[in-house]
């Protein structure tokens, strides 16, 4: 991609929190698991051939009648129940009308100003303080189709003289959750963003109407900032960076923007209200212009009638909902005994405690658990620059790993080995164990004299063993590891030794 | 008619023009504009009955809650997706480079 990076100036991050409040708004889009459409019976799947995947309603052809997917409204009640939310008692849909080859309908179903679920919040755990964040209201509408541009730079529409259409994803029921403006976060508002997203992510998990893959696009955000000189009331103008999609990434948006517009104020110039488009390499730059506000004439959907939820179906769904997050992460450290120092890390690190839990529910050793999702792969998720959730292996995998560590099957070094065999696509642990051949030596025979052979080629160490100095054992212990390719049991190869040293 | 007359300038047809994407000369503006005001004005005169408490009508029957299963039925063929399509490629509707949007 030809693309060069920002020329955009940017303020010292702290200076710009010494001189302005930043102030959110973010909107995240999640695309909800049903099974088939929002208006009609075509699948969801994710990855199928363009195309294989519409029917006269979402192609919106004409004297087709959509229908409303009855759990993906059940969805957005138990969505909006779990933020707090008032559930409205009569709601409509409306048509938003805009002309874009990725809506074959030159419309997109949505509510407008009768959402379904309104006026809630949510209180985040931020590394020991707690943020409120107001929610004005969550709405249900359907996703668009995928756009790929071609000649040119390959993927980006500056250059390309025509775009392909694939309407696979047109009509996937999604969810929209819009914030209040979010003030007084101060310093800490790139930080709460992504503590946001996480808290959205974990709670779509937890509730399971959304498969919530971030970088599939389960879960989208567009990040609204503006800027307050410090002790001024009045509202900034502000910029809305769009479809960002890890967790990372809006934390990085929001400081980029922080630290762009303080640039321009600080020099007398004016933000621009504009949408922006987030790059992977840590910037944003300018998309469509939002002077001329746009205006999509939104109307009442004549196709689809009200939805009126009972308030016994409203109550019922309340009944269903999972535990709370908060209540759940005490529950979780009393019962796995971790202390106050290692449940932080566990929850600096987004999505891990959920990781845990399905990895100990798996069969693993709580502390095991938490040393394999918070190191090894923590550190291969950071690698990556993925979430540790977006890694390819299940908690599953992992309590299968410790699984044949606990057993002896396995030593640490070995045990890596096979997770990094998992996720490259090698398959299941036990697969990679054979493929790669990797179990420890369990033949007693072998190991002995590879022992004996240590012992023989180090006589002065093996003398002071048996002067008692035991710790001495290790470079015995060293050399017989390398002497097996590091598949022995390093705890077994020790006692060989000390036995037949004393 | 109780009401006085609708007007309607040029300039807000040409934006509704533009809205609609469709390509309208001057001429064309001045000409469609007094026709629209007498539409207006004709949808406007409903509300010489409708009184402040009588609420818009958006849907001419008394259904809430019509929803149906989350059951997967089966989809078009590609062939007959494409079918329609003035230009296609790789079985995706190919269309113009969009211009002024990203």
């Amino acid at each position: 991609m030809a693309e060069v990076t920002t020329t955009a100036e940017l303020m010292d991050y702290d200076e710009a929190m010494e001189r302005f409040d930043p102030v959110l708004g973010l909107e995240v889009h999640v695309e909800l698991n049903t099974a088939s459409k929002m208006f009609c019976g075509c699948s969801t799947a994710f990855g199928a051939d363009p195309n294989t995947q519409t029917c006269p309603v979402c192609l919106g052809l004409p004297g087709s009648l959509p229908v409303v997917n009855g759990t993906a409204v059940e969805s957005a009640i138990r969505i909006g129940l779990a933020l707090n939310c008032e559930v409205a008692t009569w709601c409509r849909f409306s048509r938003k009308n805009y002309f874009y080859p990725d809506m074959p309908k030159d419309y997109q179903v949505s509510q407008y100003d009768e959402p379904i679920c309104f006026d809630g919040h949510v209180d985040l755990e931020v590394n020991g303080d707690v943020f409120r964040i107001e929610i004005e209201r969550v709405h249900m509408e359907e996703d668009a189709g995928k756009l790929v541009h071609q000649g040119g730079d390959t993927g980006r529409i500056h250059g390309a003289d025509h775009s392909l259409v694939d309407y696979n994803r047109a009509g996937v029921p999604l969810m929209e959750i819009v914030t209040k403006p979010i003030r007084g976060l101060g310093t800490r508002a790139p930080e709460v963003g992504r503590a946001y997203m996480a808290h959205l992510r974990d709670l779509m998990v937890a509730l399971g109407v959304s498969h919530a893959r971030m970088e599939q696009g389960n879960l989208r955000c567009d990040a609204n900032v503006s800027l307050m000189p410090k002790g001024s009331d009045e509202l900034g103008t502000r910029t809305e960076t769009k479809n960002v999609n890890s967790l990372r990434s809006v934390e990085g948006a929001l400081r980029f923007e922080i630290q762009r517009q303080g640039a321009l104020l600080a020099e007398g110039g004016r933000v621009v209200q504009e949408t922006r488009h987030w790059h992977e390499e840590g910037w944003t730059s300018p998309g469509r212009s939002k002077e001329t506000a746009e205006d999509y004439r939104y109307f009442p959907e004549p196709d689809l009638v009200p939805v009126a939820p009972s308030r016994e179906w409203v109550e019922q769904l309340r009944a269903s909902l999972p535990e709370p997050p908060a209540s759940k992460r005490t529950r979780l450290q009393a019962e796995y005994g971790f202390t106050d120092l290692q449940m932080r890390d566990v929850l600096g690190n987004a999505g891990s405690l959920d990781l845990i839990e399905a990895t100990v529910l798996a069969g693993s050793s709580a502390a095991a658990a938490r040393k394999w999702w918070l190191g090894e792969l923590a550190r291969r998720a950071n690698d990556a620059g993925v979430d540790l959730a977006d890694l390819t292996i299940t908690p599953q995998q992992v309590a299968a790993v410790q699984a044949l560590v606990d057993e002896g099957s396995l030593n640490d070094k070995l045990a890596r080995q096979v997770i990094e065999g998992v996720l490259a696509g090698e398959g299941e642990p036990a697969q990679v164990v054979a493929d790669r051949g990797l179990a420890v030596v369990s033949d007693e025979g072998a190991l002995s004299q590879a022992v004996d052979e240590a012992i023989a080629a180090n006589p002065d160490v093996a003398e002071r063993i048996r002067e008692g100095k035991v710790q001495a054992a290790g470079a015995l212990i060293g050399a017989v590891m390398k002497a097996m390719r590091g598949q022995a049991d390093a705890a077994r190869v020790r006692e060989l030794i000390l036995q037949k040293l004393s | 008619m109780a009401q006085s007359p609708t007007t309607l300038s040029v300039e807000e047809v040409a934006r509704l023009a533009a809205l609609a994407r469709i390509d309208l000369t001057t001429e064309e503006l001045e000409h469609f504009a007094p026709q629209l005001e007498v539409i207006l004005d004709s949808v406007a005169s409903v509300s010489e009955v409708a009184r402040a408490d009588v609420p818009p009508t958006s849907h001419a029957l008394p259904l809430t809650n019509v929803f149906r299963a989350d059951e997967v039925r089966e989809s078009l063929p590609v062939e007959a997706v494409l079918a329609n399509a003035p230009a296609s490629e790789d079985d995706r509707f190919r269309v113009p480079r969009i211009l002024g949007e990203d």
